[in-house]
């Protein structure tokens, strides 16, 4: 039997969609058989962020609604053989689906995959209901900025409330840089201030960007902070213990070459 | 000049000043509110029954009375500022036991 995990925000676009897209391919890096799936419906990305948006036929909302097979619906990555996306659709809103069909779907998803992971939408209305209807774990992701943090503990509050107790916490875009000069919340400000337990930190990384163009996940890239940030928490989800990466990028030599101006 | 280079090389932490401490002392203070669900309709709910109470025992000055959360240092306290007029006599008989 597999794991539903869902991945929350409450704020939109502190990184959730990147998440997913690398978690799953992170853990499908693994050899685990994942599937994400994308509830933001009517605003779905997931799809363009993995580079799969013209294989597109049938949604999550022609799944539930019994317009096609489950399977027919599942798009199988480019990359990874046991990688699969299930597609929101655009065309219709949220209430397009129920809490009991997110629950029935989880549930027949969970026969076939080892991961299934949620593409939560932002916002605390219908969309987020149906996406935490059928998960069994939460991570929520915040980047350190007072309003995405704010926004995150009030998803951590109704996530308990919803039974969905000990959520954990990515931080991502984290700068390190800023964090040293006193101008950007330190990871332990974020967890004594939200009170829950961290999965890990992504450090800002302009990989980000250029993988997203690409439509290839950072976690591919060997080199990016961010593919490594992300490689270590597909491992901490599996229960492996992985210390955090050191996040200091530059050394003291390239910090002073930065201030006289030469680097 | 020092705590220019101090802070340009990342040697300075906890600066009271730093924008750091002002977004989590602002936070620290809205998620108070945020959890306890204190709308400013709340707090004046909580205002009438704490006059009620309180006139059982003492006369006061119902229209300077004030009640805030605030935030000092490491904790976040409700704070009241009630003007007595007048303490009454029989203090104890107030209230129906």
């Amino acid at each position: 039997m597999g794991e539903v995990i869902v991945i929350t925000s409450g704020k939109g676009g502190v990184g959730k969609t990147t998440t997913v897209a690398n978690l799953g391919t992170g853990l499908a890096l693994m050899g685990n058989k994942v599937v994400l799936v994308d509830t933001d419906i009517g605003l779905r990305n997931l799809d363009v962020v993995l580079g799969l948006e013209n294989r597109i036929v049938y949604d999550i909302v022609d799944v539930v609604t019994g317009n096609c097979r489950l399977k027919q619906a599942l798009i199988k990555d480019k990359r990874f053989e046991t990688l699969f996306l299930l597609p929101a659709a655009q065309t219709k809103d949220k209430t397009a689906v129920s809490e009991e069909q997110m629950k029935e779907l989880t549930n027949s998803l969970k026969e076939e995959f080892d991961y299934i992971i949620i593409d939560c939408p932002a916002g605390i209305e219908q969309g987020f209901k149906n996406a935490i209807a059928g998960a069994e774990r939460a991570v929520v992701v915040t980047t350190p900025e007072v309003a995405a943090v704010r926004d995150a503990d009030r998803i951590v509050g109704l996530l308990e409330a919803n039974g969905l107790s000990e959520p954990k916490l990515i931080i991502n875009r984290l700068r390190p840089l800023m964090v040293k000069k006193g101008d950007m919340m330190d990871i332990d400000d974020m967890i004594e201030i939200l009170a829950i337990d961290l999965l890990g930190v992504i450090p800002e990384d302009e990989m980000i960007v250029v993988s997203t163009n690409r439509g290839e996940p950072v976690v591919l890239e060997k080199q990016a902070r961010a593919g490594e940030a992300y490689r270590n928490i597909a491992k901490r989800i599996t229960g492996e213990a992985v210390p955090l990466m050191n996040l200091d990028a530059e050394g003291f030599v390239s910090r002073l070459r930065r201030l006289f101006g030469v680097g | 000049m020092f705590e220019f280079i101090q802070r340009a090389l990342g040697f300075k932490k906890d600066d009271p000043f730093s924008s750091k401490h002002a977004a989590k002392e602002r936070l620290r203070l809205v998620l108070v509110q945020d959890r306890a669900n204190m709308s400013p309709s709340t707090l004046e709910a909580l205002k009438e029954d704490l006059l009620q109470v309180i006139s059982h025992y003492m006369e006061i000055d119902q229209s300077g009375l004030e009640v805030s959360l605030s935030s000092e240092d490491e904790s976040v306290a409700l704070v009241l500022n009630i003007p007595v007029l007048n303490i009454k006599r029989n203090i104890g008989t107030g209230v129906t036991s």
